[in-house]
């Protein structure tokens, strides 16, 4: 069983967002990264899988030499190896290409991806590289066994869920409650330094869109505090100042 | 050039959503086709013609009665050929991410996700999109000739003053390969108003103190015609399902009134609803960090202000 595991480098859930040179490039200042949310669930269900079943893990990152600490940690938890493509991830279809790449070259069984990055909030890289490779691509994944060759997988709908099964390869974005986030251990700390961790370069340039400044959202202006023995002076205010009921 | 737009049915009707695809369209080019698979009430197909679609291409083939990204995705850049259009916009859900990352693949056109607005005025073709879990915006240009948009809630306003939508049908090809994954089973709450899509929402954190308490959120969301939320520890005790939990892991919300009761306003949580038109809370800490995000609030317990709200609410409501 070789699973690739694909993770983000991105500001921390409490990060402060803000902006510089003219809002067109993110502000780095002061800002921890982390593993992202889902890719964590991603990573921690590879490694059960791995447990369970034998075989390899290995991280893939698309992004700058600062993302080989949250990488380390990603080796820490449980891959065996990772590959960062060595290119700034501006780009949905850009990042979606180099994973392509990668997986093409190592045949791996499965490609568990986050259900979406925190920062873009695409939910669009699994589909793309599903697509690019001609496999199916399954999002979001609440829980998935391997029987054989087929993967059985829930998919959360909205308002429900959906019981789903597939052949192997695919690519699956998943969140909770797929697996427990694991925390990387003193072993794993240590075996972390001397995994290997190639680092190589991005395959393509095509890019197909292009972010010409960012902004923030504005700040409210103000509670209105209501007196919580007048409840239909508050039906008043949603009603007739808010007009939304 | 053209639009085309995807139709997403939902327990036989269209999606309000995707009403707004359409009057999205519609606002970029007047020629927009929507694409609907399966049956349709002469009901919604009024209302197809009304937000501002002016051709229906409608797919019966039973291969395509079941949703599946995959065939659909073919099925659409099928269309996106067969009508010369050079933008496909969905609403944004689990199977519209899915159908617009693999159909951008295949047309290899750009994909902006989460999009919030019309294109602007000045040269090229730039969006504002939401990112950042909604504390952020990006204007982000297609630089190619067609382009995929995914729309957050709320991007555009329905028309109702469109036109009578002329019918065709269409029978795409049918690909093996696209049929790869089997739906098993489905397990759905029915009847519900789907918290995605709902314009009211009234979530309950852990300052309800335990799920046999919810019949005080149900009754102000039933009162108010609302959907129901919660925060995570809610659902990571099943208090609820996980379907309702909003915030950074789960849900993104975008409703005209967010009503948060017993919620402390964690950073995690505000990132799923910091997109709602206005946030009420009530909470019986006056230092929640929730009140410096809402509109409207009260400081009080929800045990005596949640029967008082929706009494009131049914008094002025009927
Ligand atoms: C990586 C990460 C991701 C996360 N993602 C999410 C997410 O997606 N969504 C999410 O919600 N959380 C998320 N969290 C958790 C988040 O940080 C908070 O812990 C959580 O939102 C708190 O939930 P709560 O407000 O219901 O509970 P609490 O923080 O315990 O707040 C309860 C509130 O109820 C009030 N209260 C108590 N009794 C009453 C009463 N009788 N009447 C009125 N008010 C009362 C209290 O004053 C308090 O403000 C995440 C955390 C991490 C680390
Ligand atoms: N730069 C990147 N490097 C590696 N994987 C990525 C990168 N960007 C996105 N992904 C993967 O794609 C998933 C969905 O991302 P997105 O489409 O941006 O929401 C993430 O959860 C990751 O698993």
């Amino acid at each position: 069983m070789k699973i690739l595991v694909c993770i983000t480098h991105v500001p921390d859930t409490t990060a402060r967002i803000a902006f510089t040179d003219n809002n067109t490039r993110f502000d780095k200042t002061g800002v921890q990264y982390i593993i992202g949310p889902y890719d964590d669930y991603a990573l921690a269900r590879a490694v059960e899988l791995k447990e369970q079943l034998g075989g390899s893990i290995t991280a893939l990152n698309v992004g700058g030499s600062e993302t080989e600490p949250t990488i380390r940690k990603a080796l820490a938890i449980g891959a065996d190896d990772a590959v960062r493509v060595d290119a700034e991830p501006t780009d949905s279809f850009f990042v979606a290409n180099q994973i392509a790449h990668v997986a093409r070259d190592g045949h791996y069984d499965l490609i568990l991806m986050g259900r979406e990055s925190i920062d873009y909030n695409g939910g669009q890289v699994h589909g793309m590289v599903g697509e690019l490779l001609g496999i199916p691509s399954v999002s979001p994944v609440m829980t998935l066994i391997v029987e054989g060759q087929k993967v059985k997988m829930t998919r959360e709908i909205e308002g429900g869920k959906e019981f789903v099964e597939a052949d192997m390869p695919l690519v699956a974005g998943c969140q909770e409650p797929i697996a427990e986030w694991k925390i990387p251990n003193m072993r794993g700390i240590m075996s972390a330094r001397t995994k290997p961790l190639h680092v190589v370069a991005p395959v393509s340039d095509e890019q197909r869109t292009h972010v010409g400044s960012y902004e923030l959202l504005p700040p409210k202006a103000g509670v209105k505090l209501v007196d919580p023995n007048d409840m239909a002076g508050l039906v008043n205010l949603l009603k007739n100042e808010a007009k939304v009921i | 050039m053209a639009t085309l737009v995807f139709l997403e049915i939902d327990e036989g009707s269209v999606k309000k959503s995707s009403f707004e695809a359409i009057s999205y369209a519609s606002a970029i080019n007047a020629e927009t086709t929507a694409v609907a698979f399966g049956d349709l009430s002469a009901d919604d197909l009024a209302k197809i013609g009304k937000a501002g679609a002016t051709k229906l291409l409608h797919v019966t083939d039973a291969p395509f009665a079941q949703p599946n990204s995959m065939a659909y995705a073919s099925a659409l850049a099928e269309a996106m050929e067969k009508t010369g259009a050079d933008t496909l916009v969905l609403a944004k859900s689990s199977l519209g991410d899915a159908i617009a990352a693999r159909t951008s693949v295949k047309l290899s056109a750009s994909l902006i996700s989460n999009v919030t607005s019309l294109p602007g005025e000045e040269g090229g073709f730039s969006v504002r999109k939401s990112i950042y879990t909604g504390k952020a915006f990006a204007n982000t240009q297609s630089v190619t000739s067609r382009r995929v948009l995914t729309l957050r809630k709320n991007a555009a306003l329905i028309r109702e003053d469109g036109q009578t939508v002329a019918v065709e049908g269409f029978q795409p090809t049918v690909r093996d390969a696209d049929f790869n994954v089997k739906v098993l089973s489905r397990e759905k709450a029915t009847g519900e108003i789907l918290l995605p899509e709902a314009d009211i929402v009234v979530s309950g954190g852990r300052g309800m103190k335990g799920p046999e308490n919810w019949n005080l959120i149900e009754g102000l969301a039933q009162a108010l015609g609302a959907a129901t939320g919660c925060s995570k520890p809610v659902s990571d005790m099943d208090w609820r399902p996980h379907r309702e939990h909003v915030g950074q892991t789960g849900l993104k919300v975008a409703p005209s009134l967010y009503i948060a009761v017993g919620i402390s306003g964690a950073i995690q949580h505000l990132a799923g609803v910091n997109s709602s038109k206005y946030i009420l809370v009530i909470n019986k800490d006056p230092e929640a960090p929730f009140f410096k995000a809402a509109d409207y609030g009260v400081v009080g317990d929800a045990f005596e202000v949640l029967p008082r709200l929706t009494e009131a609410v049914k008094a002025q409501l009927g």
